[in-house]
């Protein structure tokens, strides 16, 4: 349905004038509301008995010429988020695989009490998860974050290779076995490679959710992006910088979460012209796994 | 246990939050998330434009910071929302274009060729809308929508960490007040949002794999 020319006959002359003189109209309302924002926001403002500058005035900006503030923002507040993401990712994806291979497992008492482990830390917030290890294990909160994390987004990554390896043709089993295969090693040397790469795109989506995720650390108390720039610095120089802050702590999340999903997306652009295959949500890992297990189970019970 | 239980008034304040504040702010999220779908589908450039940028920024913006924002930064430039609010808003806006992606994505995975045989058959625009296209983009939107509400229900544990009382917040109340019975109390809060989540998953696997055979 890409191609909304077809629910009704190709626009003529008119229909297309419409068309454009409808996106000027619509196009000068909304910079009428952007301009309408700024002019509050540049508008000087009165607090208790003292008037402030508008949020356009240098003195709103200065202390970004400070560069101990930068310093703080990306040498403490990005690393830290970038540490926690990049040691959480590792070890999510460590742990997926091992999940997805008991998941998958042959022998009842391990699949079983695996998808229900899997169930109970899908459907639990993942700040409840952080509360948890800190407050019973104790570890503070870099590794409370990280745990959390890991534990989160590495069933959501073992659901997602367990879905790929089902999804396979039999053949491919079936072949590993024929030459003399066991079990096992078809699947580590047959299936699994296959499997991951087929779901390497939605791993990659998975870990966009693990950056943005890493600033709930900030409820935790974990010194990542969100606490230095909007807790510490904000709270250090005062309330008159908030906004400023605000608007610089967003821009360095977009940069970094916009990157990494841009490489998600092509990543899945480049696997489906390869393997010519059913292109799966790049966007949406959690719709890309129901997607993949309802196909692959599907498959499974062949109907004719 | 002994804690959870004499607790569970408290449990019950912070759970009948999570729920408000689940249904207000999906449905709100629905109704955002509608306009912003049809902007995106619009042959109107600029609404297009304007729905697409939306959806990028919001989407690669962590919630934490939009919830920060709508609580602590609006009110420095003059808003006077109550907590609550700010959380329903930020929420909201957070969840729409969770929403319209599900929609849009629903709409797009209508074959061409169900459109091309309605009109070939001599249906007009609102019968091919109507009676082709639309019911079956809305079984296809329906498991991914109720996805979005999973990770919603999720999600509003993240207002409990600016200023809501709601589950995560009364359990974190609770947990530093019974430092012997934290497991207990934790676990408890764990099993409520299960009993929201686990169902909602399990209806949507089922109907997801009902609809993919007969496609």
């Amino acid at each position: 349905m890409s191609a909304p020319i077809v629910l009704f006959d190709v626009p003529g002359p008119r229909a297309r004038r419409v068309s454009l003189v409808s996106s000027i109209i619509a196009g000068v309302l909304i910079l009428a509301g952007l301009a309408w924002i700024a002019l509050t926001l540049a508008a000087p403002r009165e607090s208790g008995g003292i008037t402030l500058p508008g949020y356009f005035d240098p003195s709103r900006w200065d202390v970004f010429a400070d560069p101990l503030v930068w310093e703080r923002l990306i040498f403490v507040g990005v690393v830290g988020t970038l540490a926690a993401a990049l040691t959480a990712s590792v070890f999510a994806i460590i742990l997926g695989i091992i999940l997805s291979l008991l998941r998958s497992s042959e022998i009842a008492w391990i699949r079983r009490p695996t998808a229900v482990v899997l169930e109970f830390i899908r459907g639990m917030p993942v700040l409840l998860m952080m509360l948890f290890i800190l407050l019973v294990l104790n570890t503070g909160a870099f590794w409370a974050v990280v745990a959390a994390l890991t534990l989160y987004n590495g069933a959501i990554i073992g659901e997602a290779l367990r879905a790929g390896l089902a999804s396979l043709p039999r053949g491919q089993r079936e072949a590993g076995l024929s030459l003399g295969m066991r079990p096992l090693q078809s699947k580590m040397l047959v299936e699994f490679p296959q499997a991951f790469r087929q779901m390497l795109p939605i791993i990659v989506a998975q870990l966009v959710v693990l950056l943005k995720d890493t600033s709930l650390g900030f409820i935790v108390g974990y010194s990542e992006l969100l606490r230095i720039g909007m807790n510490q610095l904000a709270s250090f120089y005062g309330n008159r910088y908030l906004l400023s802050f605000f608007v610089i702590t967003l821009v360095l999340y977009l940069a970094m979460n916009l990157s990494l999903s841009w490489f998600a997306r092509w990543l899945s652009k480049r696997t489906a012209s390869k393997s010519s295959g059913k292109v799966l949500p790049p966007d949406d890992p959690g719709r890309a796994v129901l997607m993949a297990e309802a196909s692959a189970a599907s498959k499974q019970t062949p109907k004719f | 246990m002994d804690a959870v239980i004499e607790n569970l008034p408290t449990y019950w304040r912070g759970f009948s939050m999570t729920l408000f504040l689940l249904g207000v702010s999906g449905a709100s999220a629905l109704v955002l998330g509608t306009i912003i779908a049809a902007m995106r589908i619009s042959p109107v450039a600029s609404l297009r434009a304007f729905a697409t940028v939306y959806t990028e920024m919001v989407r690669n913006t962590p919630l934490t910071l939009v919830l920060f924002f709508c609580a602590v930064v609006l009110p420095t430039i003059g808003s006077r929302l109550d907590f609550v609010t700010a959380a329903l808003i930020g929420l909201s806006v957070y969840t729409s274009p969770f929403v319209a992606e599900a929609l849009r994505s629903g709409i797009n995975g209508v074959p061409v060729g169900q459109a091309e045989a309605a009109r070939s058959v001599g249906l007009g625009f609102g019968q091919t809308v109507g009676l082709i296209v639309m019911p079956q983009a809305f079984r296809m939107t329906i498991p991914p929508l109720i996805n979005v509400f999973i990770a919603l229900t999720k999600n509003t544990s993240v207002a409990g960490g600016f200023f809501v009382f709601e589950l995560f917040a009364a359990s974190r109340e609770l947990a530093n007040a019974n430092g012997d019975a934290v497991i207990a109390i934790l676990l408890a809060a764990a099993t409520l949002y299960l009993v929201v989540t686990i169902p909602l998953g399990a209806i949507a696997a089922q109907l997801e794999r009902k609809w993919v055979v007969q496609r």
